[in-house]
């Protein structure tokens, strides 16, 4: 009899609710049905807390990177003291201790030590479960830029687009939990975090989101999309490790997402469209 | 004991009397039973089921033979009340079932009652013919009219007995005044005027008049997208022939009185208890809409009905209520589920005892529940037809919640949700209770000495 209480599930068996009562005997039923927006509502907001809740998360990161790449450039010198410093310090503070993991320290720290946030927070074995731990562990150090990046690596890129404002925020990072694990080396040389806010006219970014376009075509339809996406969560999962305890519950979140994932919602997409996607669901 | 006191239910034994109702595998949808009423006298007991049909049970003479047995209810009449319709201009079908079942005080030899459906109530004499007319002059004894030229005498007709029959009329047809879904009706105590409720009117009606209603509650908003709440049931008060109330599906109960506009949109009084943040889940609003309102017999009290709750209101507080007995606090987790099979819209009715010191509910697996006011003590029982002796004496259930399961307990995964009691009725005087479990309808009355 349990069922998971979950936000994505209980909109999906709400909406379908929605839609049988239209071809039910008697008419649509008012009461039913107010009853069933009353839970889609709940399950949306809760939903929307939580993808909010990863944004401002996101966006913390990037300041975080932002301020190391500023400090970084001031004095290599003065850094590598800094970093000395920062990793001492760094036991529970986590943009320390990605500053300390990212520029080039002077002794480098082994996988473990150099990952207080990586290891203490998943554990060797979840180390080498998930696809993005085991490329922290194991694959050889990334390049900097998705651009330059070879053939075949591992190379994420998140692209968010505020509907309202039309701002295109693009975070292109590298590995940045490998940098938790690998011995570091001039990861930020090429600046790996490249925060690119400009206005953009949708039409113009319309090829370059050939999903999103597609998921809100369908999602106008009054159905979600019928074609399912692997989310490319290692992205926003990698930003959340670096940031240590307390986002556990938010990547088993997203792995339990990817799993649930059966052609309901373009998942890729979802983050970038939450304003289409409070549309949708108003439009019940 | 004397019989329509309460008492404690634990002294109070309750005894198998009657069912009635196939055993089937598959049940009929028509068959299910939607609602069930005694009339003011306890005499007959009316029930209307899916497909349109009601059935009126009346109660035998209490024979000196067999003092033991008390009358039974046998059935009096039956007819087909509503059919199905369609509204071709919204190409919508109007369903048969028979949502409630309002009994008029009796004035006369016959009996009077209100049924209706989603859209239309109807006023139904139910009278007795033992007497036929015979030796008319115009007609020959198959009716057909004869010719006057080959009259030469005339006779006055005279009444001769006949095989009794019980005849069903619809006297009157009170339609076309709702939009929505018709969900209560309630007569007043005038006896002039009764009240009907869709989501989101009550129309007041002249027993005589079909043509022409008036609305007194419009809550539908300006637009229908600012919509929150919707009236789920309606009940004139027991004595005061200007004061009713309502209930929404947000878990408040409006008291207006008629007497203050013409349209009562502005409540007199206004109950509701407010929500316990602790208790908040996805489904706290599903929860919390009222299934049913029932004033006590005396008109000083009030009983809603929610999802797993009964709660006793005092007319003259209106911040909380005052009694809250829990009807099946065990499902609260389960919610998710049962959001998923339906079950959490499931509209469970409530009744007093003739005294107002009993009140009775249904939930799940055919079982039923009584609260002691006084004692406050409660009994689940079950409507079963292992039980099914005639005066076997009705077991107290349990429902285990957790830990270890004693012998005679149910746990809460083994409750089958497909037996659901939702209509239950209780003699106005006596002991007797009527309680629908699916198509079968149980007559449980209390353990005479």
């Amino acid at each position: 009899m349990e069922c998971a209480v979950d936000a994505q599930s209980l909109i999906s068996i709400s909406l379908r609710k929605i839609h049988n009562s239209r071809t039910q005997r008697g008419g649509i039923k008012l009461h039913k049905n107010l009853l069933v927006s009353y839970v889609l509502r709940n399950a949306r907001q809760l939903y929307m807390s939580e993808k909010y809740a990863e944004i401002y998360r996101m966006q913390q990161y990037e300041e975080v990177m932002t301020v190391c790449n500023e400090i970084q450039e001031l004095d290599p010198l003065d850094l590598a003291e800094d970093g000395e410093g920062c990793c001492i310090s760094s036991a529970g503070g986590e943009p320390a201790s990605l500053c300390c993991a990212l520029h080039p320290a002077a002794s480098p720290p082994t996988p473990v030590q150099a990952a207080p946030g990586c290891a203490a927070l998943h554990g060797e074995e979840a180390c080498k479960e998930q696809d993005f731990y085991r490329s922290c562990c194991a694959e050889p150090y990334p390049l900097p830029s998705c651009d330059f990046s070879p053939p075949g690596a591992h190379c994420n890129k998140t692209t968010v687009l505020d509907l309202d404002t039309h701002v295109v925020t693009t975070v292109e990072n590298g590995y940045l939990h490998q940098d938790c694990c690998a011995p570091p080396q001039p990861c930020c040389q090429g600046a790996p975090v490249l925060a690119k806010k400009r206005k953009a006219d949708f039409a113009y970014y319309a090829e370059e989101l050939p999903d999103f376009v597609q998921c809100k075509k369908a999602r106008s339809d009054d159905f979600p999309c019928p074609t399912s996406e692997q989310l490319d969560s290692s992205s926003i999962s990698n930003l959340i490790s670096i940031f240590g305890s307390g986002f556990t519950e938010l990547v088993n979140r997203q792995a339990d997402f990817e799993q649930s994932l059966n052609g309901q919602f373009c998942s890729k997409q979802v983050l970038a469209s939450l304003g289409a996607w409070t549309r949708a669901i108003v439009a019940f | 004991m004397i019989p329509g006191r309460g008492g404690d239910p634990d002294d109070t034994r309750w005894c198998f009397a009657q069912v009635k109702g196939v055993v089937e595998v598959n049940v009929t949808e028509a068959d299910i039973i939607s609602t069930v009423e005694f009339n003011s006298t306890g005499e007959l007991l009316a029930t209307g089921d899916k497909g349109g049909r009601v059935v009126v049970f009346q109660r035998e003479q209490e024979s000196k033979n067999q003092p033991h047995r008390r009358g039974e209810y046998n059935v009096y009449s039956t007819f087909q009340s509503h059919e199905p319709e369609f509204d071709y201009l919204k190409s919508l079908e109007i369903e048969e079932k028979i949502n409630k079942i309002r009994w008029l005080p009796q004035h006369n030899a016959a009996y009077f009652l209100l049924s209706t459906n989603d859209k239309t109530v109807k006023l139904w004499k139910i009278s007795e013919r033992d007497r036929r007319p015979e030796g008319y002059n115009l007609k020959d004894e198959e009716g057909r009219i004869r010719d006057p030229a080959t009259i030469t005498t005339l006779r006055v007709p005279v009444l001769r007995p006949m095989d009794l029959m019980v005849e069903a009329t619809a006297r009157r047809i009170f339609s076309n005044a709702h939009t929505y879904h018709i969900n209560s009706i309630s007569v007043n105590s005038d006896y002039e005027t009764f009240m009907s409720t869709d989501d989101l009117r009550i129309n007041l009606w002249n027993l005589e008049i079909t043509n022409k209603s008036f609305n007194i509650v419009d809550i539908k908003p300006a637009n229908m997208e600012e919509l929150t709440e919707v009236i789920t049931a309606a009940e004139f008060h027991p004595n005061q022939c200007n004061t009713f109330v309502y209930s929404s599906s947000k878990g408040s109960i409006r008291l207006c009185d008629m007497r203050a506009a013409a349209l009562c949109d502005n409540h007199s009084k206004f109950f509701e208890e407010p929500e316990d943040p602790s208790n908040r889940s996805f489904f706290s609003e599903i929860i919390s809409s009222i299934s049913d309102v029932k004033f006590s017999h005396s008109g000083r009290y009030l009983m809603t009905r929610d999802y797993l709750t009964v709660k006793v209101w005092d007319l003259n507080m209106e911040s909380k209520p005052l009694e809250t007995y829990q009807v099946h606090d065990y499902l609260r987790s389960k919610l998710c589920s049962l959001y998923e099979n339906d079950c959490i819209f499931d509209k469970f009715e409530c009744v007093w005892n003739g005294s107002d010191s009993v009140i009775m509910t249904g939930s799940y697996n055919n079982f039923f529940r009584m609260f002691d006011r006084n004692t406050k003590r409660d009994v689940t029982l079950e409507a079963s037809r292992e039980n099914s002796k005639p005066r076997a004496i009705l077991k107290p259930r349990k429902v285990c919640v957790g830990g270890k399961r004693r012998k005679d307990e149910i746990s809460v995964d083994s409750l089958d949700f497909s037996k659901k009691i939702l209509h239950t009725a209780w003699h106005p005087s006596e002991n007797i209770i009527a309680v629908a479990a699916t198509n079968n309808l149980y007559i449980f009355q209390d353990k005479v000495n």
